[in-house]
């Protein structure tokens, strides 16, 4: 399929609304096999029997595994791997929603029914589900990051600190909702494993795949077309995956499992609430001198998974003093994942609240406390930053906003039966970078192929990579065609991390240089023009011409401290008799490097924005703890926005260039949308009826009554 | 997938024939609730008895009535000239409901018996409910409870009815035209859902096999103006938390024959008859409704986790009394 980009259009918008874009889903095998999980009823125990004699009464079942004739497999430890623990392979279960057999059958309806009816017996143990019922049992454990830091003396900046805050903020337990149901079709010929993935990371696929299968990577080829979103809850490899693989093989039948809604919300992962205490010391004309953030979040029993929501004050204001700390609780639950925005997104709810109470303390406007606060280097490493525009970001959006109107008391601004408040957070987000490479290949009609393993989520990697590869060969990019999502094509990284531009976009870029640098070389004369290309490859006799390309961060970039940095300015009306908390108006101004495609980051920002939004009035996974279960696995359930939902909403960019992040000049966009949306609506919320809600959704009821 | 029959008739005696030999048969309208609870294994008919093709469509006004076939869609009712004309609440409580998709596929009957509900009604059936399997337990209402009724509830169920147009409906004193076995009767909405206490399975007196085959409101005065404010967590598609539905006629300007139901707040739409009789005669302006709506309520039995529906209510109410009144 040929994919021609025209300018200011997502390339790829066409196949995906006419339902031609082909999803892992989609796939159709010869011979297939449906598997679907049926999954423990209890949080925590033994699994003592399965019964699984109705279940096979089922016409069409295939075959039933149960922890007692599951093949044996090793531990998933590849890095990729979202859940350590392969259900099936134990009789211990340590969350409701644990696979405790696998049915294959003939049709997918088959698969289900019979999986509703295999009966287990338990010896039921005492399960913990609520972290905050277990806080005592807070433990620290390693992780990529590390879980404290410290500069400066704390005590000695808080005893010279004239005005304190000192509060707790909650953030919820959140799911990803893509709106695609993760889904896999494993192909096996008796040598090499073809696996149609909806993933975002189709190489660490490859990887784990390869370790519990005990087969060489290069017998392993993982295909991701398209994939429906995946916001983090596809970008590492969970049990359904490799069982997927493992039965393939096992029963030599292409084996297909495509997860429903309801085992979305324990098959791949959840957004952990977190709970932080921030502790912020300012003089009295508002400079910052101590800083304590620290933050918990509940992980597996058996998987960690560090929620890291005090990474944010590490580097956002200049401070002598800032000390962090993260701990975890371990309780009976899936292991929490990534999920847009990991880390700062709940991170900087509890520390922009705090700066707007600080603000309030100091009487004092909350942007004018941020901009007397700015850091010139990274206030816990010293680095400098690799570039960051985060005052033309104050600017821009104070501007747009019209945030010089604005009247500092709460409840100063009613309009009619409404409080109107206006609020504002900073957003920050760190860069991710991963090594990556690209091939290009000329053919003589003038066109180019980029070549690369990377996969499209719904970022617009199809739009974007044609306009870094088009600067450097000088052609227009709808002469440039993407191929991707392809284990057989040149190594990328996971989509994930707001990564992809970055370095795919490099690698793309290395090789668009090899191969224009190919090109002059073959040429007849010196001065080669882009229209010559084909021509060249005439001359020379050549049908195509490719040049591979690749790129990975350099070691001196490493001294520099990278993110990406935002401005977020939010408007919120509440009815002063019904009490709802509405968005009315949403102003973004981000600094995020060069923009390569400028209505792609806008759309990226901006459904980050809405992302926000969710989770700032709408999104949470409410469990009920003594099942220990989560109430509603459907989306009537968990709320997230509608269109309705959706305010007048801005999207402004600072100009820059970070020759630091990436030979493009680019860092990450992807996922700093939703950062500093949430705070900053909690601020407005204060600032329309003078309520301070310290944790996020903030619904209706935490504004009736007072007031 | 369970296996079960599918048959799609023309005749409403064809249909309840069918339905009187089939004990576990369901009707098939739009199917948009149907089909959401038989996924997830709430409901398992062996027969689906398609109702699609029965002459039930009209929309029709006379001198006296209103008459609505179970069978229209949603929309075509919300966008029907005359309804907006007469009945602009109705086409109030219609839109605030679902989503314009749900709302094209939906019959009118069909979302009269929506199945009342909390989270846990559409959870695993492993999970104690006993509006899906009466004695198995309510895990509401020592669990989430932000959603429940905080009337007419028992310690058997508390879940609230999610219909909004009901609210309108019985605000309106709407009447449903029932067609059984050999029999027809019509019943005042208001007393077409029953409290949860002995058959919590059972949210309405509709007897097994009956139909409902058309809605009948009763025509207005002139004078009379309405309202329909609903409470909700997002801005469009999602049940009220609370809703009102408010009803009066204008008298000079005093208000006369209030009439007011409240979505949300229990297992059926919700009158407030005494509410409704302090609010008689009070001026337009609203001035001076302060202590009736106070009482709004005032025998509700909240749980800590929907103690806010109480206030909620009566702000709402408040505020579709100031709508309808003009007092804005
Ligand atoms: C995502 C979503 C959001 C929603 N939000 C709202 C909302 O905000 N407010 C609201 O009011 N509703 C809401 N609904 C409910 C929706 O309005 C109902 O599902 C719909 O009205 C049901 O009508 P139907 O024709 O699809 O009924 P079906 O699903 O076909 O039938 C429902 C039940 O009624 C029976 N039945 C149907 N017609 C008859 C008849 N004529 N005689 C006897 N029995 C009959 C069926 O046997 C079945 O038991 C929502 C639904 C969805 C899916
Ligand atoms: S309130 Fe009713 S519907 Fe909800 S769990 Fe209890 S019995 Fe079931």
């Amino acid at each position: 399929m040929t994919i021609r980009p025209q300018s200011g259009h997502r390339v790829d918008g066409l196949v995906k609304v006419t339902g031609r874009a082909r999803y892992a889903g989609d796939v159709a095998a010869e011979g297939v096999v449906f598997g679907c999980f049926a999954t423990s009823d209890i949080p925590a125990g033994k699994v003592t029997s399965v019964d699984t004699t109705d279940a096979e009464a089922e016409p069409g079942v295939v075959r039933i595994w149960t922890h007692e004739n599951v093949p044996r497999l090793p531990k998933l430890t590849h890095a990729a791997a979202g859940e350590s623990l392969l259900p099936l392979q134990t009789d211990r279960v340590t969350f409701e929603g644990q696979g405790i057999a696998l049915v294959l059958a003939e049709t997918l309806e088959a698969a289900e029914e019979a999986a509703r009816r295999v009966r287990a017996t338990y010896e039921v143990e005492p399960a913990q589900t609520d972290f905050r019922m277990a806080l005592d049992q807070r433990v620290v454990i390693d992780d990529w990051a590390p879980l404290s830091t410290s500069v400066g003396d704390f005590a000695a900046g808080l005893g010279r600190a004239q005005v304190k805050v000192d509060q707790s903020y909650r953030t919820a337990d959140r799911h990803h909702h893509a709106i695609e149901p993760a889904a896999v079709l494993a192909i096996w010929d008796g040598r090499e494993m073809l696996v149609h993935d909806s993933t975002q990371w189709g190489y660490g696929v490859r990887a784990a795949l390869a370790q519990v299968l005990g087969l060489p990577p290069t017998q392993i080829r993982v295909v991701s077309e398209y994939v429906g979103g995946g916001f983090g809850a596809k970008g590492s490899v969970w049990p359904y995956e490799v069982y997927a693989a493992v039965a393939a093989r096992e029963l030599g039948r292409p084996v297909k499992i495509v997860l429903s809604r309801s085992q979305s919300f324990t098959a791949h992962g959840y957004q952990p609430a977190t709970d932080q205490r921030v502790i912020l010391g300012a003089t009295e004309d508002g400079c910052l001198t101590a800083v304590r953030h620290e933050s918990i979040n509940p992980t597996a029993i058996l998987d960690d998974h560090i929620e890291h929501g005090t990474l944010g004050t590490r580097s956002m204001y200049q401070c002598p003093a800032i000390e962090t700390q993260e701990h975890v609780v371990r309780v009976h639950r899936g292991s929490p994942t990534f999920m847009r925005t990991p880390h700062e997104g709940p991170g900087m709810v509890g520390l922009e609240i705090a700066m707007d109470e600080l603000a309030y303390a100091l009487h004092l406007d909350p942007l004018e406390l941020r901009r007397r606060n700015y850091a010139e280097h990274d206030p816990t490493n010293g680095k400098p930053f690799s570039s960051n525009a985060l005052r033309e970001c104050y600017d821009i959006g104070a501007e747009r906003f019209g945030w010089a109107r604005r009247t500092h008391p709460p409840k100063s601004m009613r309009d009619g039966n409404d409080w109107v408040g206006w609020g504002m957070g900073n957003a920050l987000m760190g860069t991710f970078r991963f090594g990556a490479s690209a091939r290009t290949t000329l053919t003589r009609d003038g066109r180019v192929r980029i070549e690369t393993g990377s996969q499209e989520i719904g970022t617009g990697t199809r739009t974007t990579l044609p306009l870094v590869a088009a600067e450097i060969l000088g052609i227009p990019a709808d002469r440039i065609t993407v191929s991707l999502g392809d284990t057989n094509l040149p190594e990328a990284g996971g989509t994930f991390g707001s990564s992809t531009t970055i370095g795919v976009g490099s690698a793309v870029r290395e090789a668009a240089t090899q191969l224009r640098h190919r090109l002059n070389q073959l040429a007849a004369e010196p001065g080669l023009q882009p229209h010559e290309y084909g021509e060249v490859l005439a001359l020379r006799g050549l049908d195509q011409l490719a040049a591979e390309g690749g790129w990975a961060p350099s070691k001196e970039s490493g001294n520099f401290a990278m993110f990406a940095f935002g401005a977020v300015f939010a408007e919120v009306r509440v009815d002063a008799l019904l009490r709802v908390p509405r968005v009315t108006r949403l102003v973004g101004a981000y600094s995020v490097g060069r923009v390569i495609d400028p209505i792609g980051a806008r759309a990226q920002i901006t459904g980050g924005m809405i992302w926000g939004i969710g989770q700032a009035l709408m999104e949470s996974s409410t469990m009920d703890h003594a099942l220990g279960r989560y109430v509603s696995k459907n989306l009537t359930g968990g709320l997230v926005p509608v269109s309705a939902d959706v305010p007048d909403l801005e999207v402004h960019f600072a100009d820059e260039f970070d020759p630091h992040a990436s030979p493009l000049g680019a860092r990450g966009v992807g996922e700093i949308g939703p950062v500093g949306v949430a705070p900053a609506i909690a601020n407005a919320v204060f600032h329309a009826t003078g309520i301070r809600i310290r944790e996020v959704p903030i619904r209706v009821e935490h504004l009736m009554g007072e007031g | 997938m369970r296996p079960f029959h599918y048959e799609r008739v023309s005749e409403p005696v064809k249909a309840i024939a069918i339905r009187a030999v089939a004990p576990n048969g369901r009707y098939l309208a739009g199917g948009t609730d149907l089909l959401t609870l038989m996924k997830d294994g709430v409901e398992c008919p062996d027969h689906l008895i398609d109702i699609n093709d029965l002459p039930f469509r009209h929309i029709e006004l006379d001198s006296d009535e209103l008459r609505i076939g179970a069978l229209a869609r949603l929309s075509d009712v919300a966008d029907a000239e005359l309804v907006r004309r007469e009945y602009p609440l109705l086409t109030q409580s219609i839109e605030a409901a679902a989503s314009a998709q749900v709302r094209n596929a939906a019959s009118i009957g069909g979302n009269l018996l929506q199945r009342t509900r909390c989270p846990y009604f559409r959870s695993e059936t492993v999970v104690p409910c006993n509006k899906r399997t009466p004695g198995s337990g309510c895990s509401a209402i020592r669990g989430d409870q932000r959603t429940l009724a905080v009337v007419g509830t028992s310690a058997v169920c508390s879940a609230a009815h999610p219909s909004d147009l009901a609210v309108a409906l019985v605000a309106l004193d709407a009447h449903v035209r029932l067609e059984g076995a050999g029999s027809t009767r019509t019943v005042a909405l208001r007393q077409f859902y029953q409290t949860p206490d002995t058959a919590p399975d059972q949210d309405t007196i509709l007897r097994p096999g009956e139909l409902i085959v058309e809605i009948v409101v009763p025509r207005l005065d002139p004078r009379t103006v309405g309202h329909y404010a609903k409470v909700r967590d997002r801005a469009s598609f999602s049940f009220a938390l609370v809703s009102a539905a408010v009803v009066l006629r204008r008298d000079g300007d005093q208000m006369r024959n209030v009439r007011i139901a409240l979505g949300g707040v229990a297992p059926m739409p919700w009158r407030l008859p005494a509410v409704e009789r302090a609010l008689e005669g009070t001026g337009l302006d609203l001035r001076g409704v302060a202590g009736a709506l106070e009482t709004i309520l005032a025998d509700a039995r909240p749980l800590p986790g929907n103690q806010f529906k109480v206030s909620l209510a009566r702000a709402v109410v408040h505020r579709a009394l100031q709508l309808a009144a003009g007092a804005a």
